[in-house]
């Protein structure tokens, strides 16, 4: 089973550590990733450029809109992603729980992926139908 | 030893799985003394397996190897925590000296694993941790079941489930609960806890239909292996009570979904194997005049058993056993069972003299059955106005649907 991990953290908490500090953590944190790269629990993942570097799209009147930045704004911002395989649920926190970056202030929301591959069946057969007309 | 086609060394490795995982995981809690490590290790020894058989060929006695790969992963993870948080240095470097090969082949053998899994089975159930929460830690430790789907078998959701599984171990943790079978002047008590988990599992599956199949045949899997590690009367009680009560599943119900009343159940379709195992564990635990509660239950639910129709039901017996159980368990829901049972064997009068006494009491007032039973005794005596208003007064409180549309369906009856 997959689960994506997001990682939230404080810019300005970040900013005010010394680069030693930083280098720290970022080797912590690398290898972590490593040893759950090694048995097979990290599917993927990216870290994410500040929140104003990133869009939003919605639909509004009909039309396509865009707004800068994430679409809620909060203190923390989304740093990450992670994509993790787990047996289930408590697996994953047991992974997530011994993540390094935890201890500098970061939190993670772990969400179960949804399996779509029957919905995108359906769907491909509803297409079929159409095209067949 | 010939080297085997991947996919059936898949399939070995997956059998091996199911079979042993859950002593393995045992002996390593023991060892390691904590869940999380244990779990973790156990399964990167399974993911080396996989790995390194297909080569090396199926080693001669997989368990002992499947234990001592998952040591070493284990100090492994152990070194890595230590990275981290800067804590159990020391029981890395304790760990390495005490486990050596002598250990780990003495706790390989048999017996001593099967204490192991006894341990894990108290520990997940000590009474310092939530009743939910020992029932989420047993069935996901002790039975193997993902939180998934244990979630799904309680109608709570996953992520609600897995925080009582890490409350429940944080718990463990913080008051060092240790792994161990309490001393025999205190199992009594501990057993008793370990009882009511295996019994709340199997009551969560014997109302529901769909999921609730799987979660009895889990409760009953871990009764059985109770009785094989303790074989306490009470735990043969317990799981006597729990296979007489399962053989009526199929009749239980019919394909629609209704309920059926004992009364009305084809008892051909009652399973016999299970009732004699049932009836003869229970057996084994009344002779043994040290038994409680499940015992006494599972002495009721036989004397159903072994009857041919609710007429030809030893109700007297019945009655008694119920004496019995008042005198070790008072409750007014025992009582009302009892009085029941009077109403078969005397006479429907004298079951609601002891109902209508009960009622006054107060304690059933809310207890739906306690005013269905009225109901049906009041119909039997032909006070049919008595017996609408107690119809209703049940409907009113039942909770699941089938028991409303049954009662429904009755005080249609009478209109």
């Amino acid at each position: 089973m997959k689960y994506i991990c997001l990682g939230y953290y404080e810019p300005a908490k970040h900013a005010s550590m010394t680069a030693d500090e930083r280098n720290a953590m970022f080797d912590e944190c690398f290898v972590y990733d490593d040893y759950l790269r090694a048995n097979g629990h990290f599917v993927g993942g990216e870290a994410l450029q500040p929140e104003e570097t990133a869009l939003t799209v919605y639909w509004k009147k009909g039309k396509v809109a865009t707004t800068d930045g994430p679409y809620a704004e909060t203190k923390e911002q989304l740093g990450g992603i992670l994509m993790l395989e787990a047996r289930d649920m408590n697996h994953a926190i047991q992974l997530m729980s011994q993540h390094p970056s935890l201890k500098y202030g970061t939190l993670f929301e772990i969400h179960p992926t949804f399996d779509m591959s029957g919905m995108i069946q359906e769907s491909e057969q509803r297409r079929g139908k159409v095209a067949a007309r | 030893m010939p080297l085997n086609a991947p996919e059936d060394l898949s399939r070995i490795i997956e059998t091996l799985y199911r079979c042993e995982s859950g002593r393995i995981l045992a002996t390593l809690v023991g060892l390691l003394g904590d869940l999380d490590l244990a779990e973790e290790a156990m399964h990167e020894a399974f993911a080396t397996a996989l790995d390194r058989w297909p080569h090396d060929g199926i080693p001669e006695k997989p368990r002992p190897w499947l234990i001592s790969a998952a040591r070493f992963k284990a100090i492994d993870g152990i070194r890595r925590r230590t990275r981290f948080d800067g804590v159990e240095k020391d029981l890395a470097l304790h760990l390495e000296a005490q486990m050596n090969e002598a250990r780990i082949n003495e706790a390989s053998q048999e017996e001593e694993i099967e204490d192991d899994r006894l341990r894990l089975i108290f520990t997940c159930c000590h009474p310092a941790l939530p009743p939910e929460g020992q029932i989420a830690l047993t069935l996901r430790e002790v039975c193997g079941l993902p939180t998934e789907e244990i979630a799904r078998a309680f109608l709570v959701t996953p992520a609600t489930l897995a925080q009582r599984i890490v409350r429940a171990k944080a718990v463990i943790r913080d008051k060092a609960i240790p792994y161990q079978v309490p001393l025999s002047q205190e199992l009594s008590a501990r057993l008793g806890a370990v009882l009511q988990v295996v019994y709340l599992v199997f009551n969560a599956g014997y109302s529901a239909v769909a999921t609730g199949a799987e979660l009895s045949r889990e409760a009953i899997r871990l009764g059985r292996l109770l009785v094989d590690l303790l074989p306490e009367p009470e735990v043969m009680g317990l799981l006597g009570l729990m296979l007489l009560q399962e053989s009526r599943r199929v009749a239980r119900s019919s394909a629609e979904g209704e309920l059926i009343l004992l009364e009305q159940q084809d008892r051909l379709l009652w399973n016999r194997d299970q009732i004699a195992e049932g009836i003869s564990l229970t057996a084994n635990a009344l002779a043994s005049r040290r038994f409680g509660t499940y015992t006494l239950q599972a002495a009721i639910a036989a004397v159903h058993a072994e009857a041919t129709s609710t007429a030809s039901t030893d109700w007297r017996q019945i009655t008694l056993l119920y004496d019995g159980l008042l005198r070790i368990h008072p409750s007014p829901v025992v009582e009302l069972n009892r009085a029941v049972a009077v109403a078969m064997c005397e006479g429907p009068e004298q079951g609601l003299r002891l109902i209508d006494g009960l009622l006054a009491r107060e304690e059933l007032a809310n207890y739906h059955l306690a005013h269905s039973a009225r109901a049906d005794l009041c119909r039997r005596l032909g006070r049919l106005s008595e017996a609408r208003a107690s119809y209703e007064r049940a409907l009113a409180l039942a909770g699941q649907e089938p028991e409303r549309r049954f009662l429904a369906g009755r005080l249609q009856e009478l209109i």
